[in-house]
């Protein structure tokens, strides 16, 4: 516990995070009081609620890694939580689903964590697409509703594959012994998170400064590949120039970053096709006093699982 | 903190907005100290104790439930709950359910609007759910008289619709485990019984009035 404060290579990660935020406030707040068109005050809005989420992150990363990989397994855990809850709010169930979420909820998302701290490495694994695959179907099939079955089964099944079983593998991080990296893990955790948010914010940026081709209008209009190349290719920068912090060479943590990148920009490409389908634009619509939490965290759902097996195969012997 | 409102009730209150999420919108009134009753659609054993707790504390100690007597005296910790916790007022609905005929049932009718209306008093506001029992959610059943005749007794007290989003997802009838998903409520514009208004005309607009204020779609 509090072995985190003796880093100095964590102090200087988490100093340059404070300070990119406090800039990144100053000028939102100056944007703010110059919005010249409606569209730009709305742009405007949107960058300083997503500047806003990252200051109480910040806070919560930072208590979190101060207790130590215990902290950042509650803290994981309940984002899943929320997120999970913000999912199934909006995905239609039935009443014979009941059971089954209450299961999903209270067992199987803290039971996922339970093995991460475990470091039970095999079930923490195989849990959730395996055990829970064949749990999930079985027990709506016991409540005894065949309407929509497959459909409802599915939705269940994803929500706790992407809100539980893929973010829980960002905490994992801090489970790997990584040979002359011990004790530093939690660096690695704040490296895939920084990449991973400044990616989304940059891409977003971009979209609006120098966007035109759209990638799929029908699922996200604001997405343009001019967007995304230098919003990407900015963040991969960032990345790059972070590898002192991780276990990586200059080179290694470009690809790294690269595949953060693109891999969040996946992530929350298919949450944006999921709003799609359910009608809703935004997972906070409804949740607005909740923050909405999926949106802040889509992308690192997709990237957590791979970054972590891509750590864990070349760098952990 | 109020010295009216029961501890167990204030702690209750915080657990169910904790697992209910619920975000309120008051769109059609501001709170209130004045005497009102608020009505709403019913489909969770979590409605009254979530609307209750949507609130302003000085509001939430002169609000008391209306309750089935058979339900809420069957078992001593339901029975502790409605007396002492939330100091509902339990009303014996079973004997206007089997009538031996049409004077008897609305003798006790009256006897029951009798209770509401000494209930009410001069500070008190009443939760209340008209539809008489829990529905599945899924739309909202006919309203029972009882608002009808209590609304022409007390024509000073305000009539607040009120609907509660989702909480049928969260705690349905017949189970006892929450699934804690989010859910709204919304506190619409003031109804009232028009000058000469049929019963059944008014109850209907009512309900409307609820439903009117669903804000999500079909749950």
């Amino acid at each position: 516990m509090f072995q985190a404060i003796h880093d100095a290579k964590l102090a200087w990660l988490y100093g340059g995070v404070l300070f990119l935020l406090l800039v990144s406030t100053l000028i939102g707040r100056s944007l703010k009081n110059h919005p010249r068109t409606y569209a730009s005050r709305t742009t405007i809005d949107n960058i300083n609620a997503r500047i806003r989420a990252w200051w109480k992150m910040c806070a919560i990363f930072a208590a979190a890694v101060l207790i130590g990989p215990v902290g950042a397994l509650i803290l994981f855990g309940i984002i899943s939580f929320l997120a999970m809850r913000e999912y199934m709010t909006l995905v239609p169930t039935r009443r014979g689903d009941h059971r089954t979420l209450f299961w999903s909820f209270f067992v199987i998302m803290p039971l996922q964590y339970y093995l991460i701290g475990m470091q039970w490495y095999i079930v923490f694994a195989v849990m959730i697409p395996v055990l829970a695959c064949i749990f999930i179907p079985v027990s709506i099939a016991i409540a005894g509703d065949t309407e929509n079955f497959l459909e409802r089964a599915s939705k269940i099944q994803f929500g706790i594959m992407i809100c539980g079983y893929s973010l829980s593998h960002a905490p994992a991080l801090l489970l790997l012994r990584i040979p002359g990296f011990e004790g530093h893990d939690a660096r690695l955790l704040l490296y895939l998170v920084i990449v991973d948010q400044v990616s989304g914010g940059l891409q977003y940026v971009w979209d609006k400064l120098i966007g035109k081709h759209k990638i799929a209008w029908r699922v996200s209009p604001n997405k343009t590949w001019e967007g995304l190349a230098v919003g990407v290719l900015s963040a991969t920068a960032l990345g790059t120039a972070l590898w002192w912090a991780t276990p990586f060479t200059p080179l290694q943590s470009a690809g790294m970053s690269l595949l953060i990148c693109t891999l969040g920009f996946d992530g929350s490409l298919v949450t944006s096709a999921i709003k799609r389908d359910i009608g809703i634009k935004d997972f906070g619509l409804m949740i607005e006093s909740h923050g909405g939490i999926l949106d802040r965290i889509d992308s690192l759902c997709f990237v957590a699982p791979i970054f972590f097996h891509l750590v864990r195969y070349y760098f952990v012997p | 903190m109020n010295d009216r409102i029961h501890p167990i009730a204030s702690l209750l209150a915080a657990i169910a907005r904790g697992i209910s999420g619920v975000q309120v919108q008051w769109a059609g009134c501001e709170p209130d100290e004045r005497q009102r009753i608020y009505f709403a659609n019913h489909s969770s054993h979590l409605d009254f104790v979530v609307l209750w707790s949507a609130l302003p504390s000085e509001i939430r100690a002169r609000t008391r439930p209306i309750a089935a007597k058979d339900y809420w005296e069957e078992t001593t910790l339901r029975r502790y709950l409605a007396e002492s916790v939330f100091r509902a007022v339990l009303l014996d609905r079973g004997s206007l359910a089997r009538p031996k005929h049409q004077e008897e049932a609305h003798f006790v009718g009256r006897h029951l609007i009798d209770d509401m209306a000494d209930a009410l008093g001069t500070e008190n506001s009443l939760i209340f759910f008209p539809e008489g029992t829990r529905g599945t959610g899924e739309k909202i059943g006919p309203f029972r008289s009882g608002l009808y005749h209590l609304a022409l007794r007390r024509p000073d007290v305000e009539l607040v619709p009120v609907y509660l989003e989702n909480l049928n997802r969260i705690l349905p009838k017949g189970e006892f485990l929450p699934v804690p998903m989010l859910s709204l409520l919304t506190f619409g514009k003031p109804v009232q019984v028009e000058p000469g208004e049929d019963k059944e005309v008014f109850l209907e607009r009512a309900r409307e009035a609820v439903a009117g204020l669903r804000r999500i779609g079909p749950a």
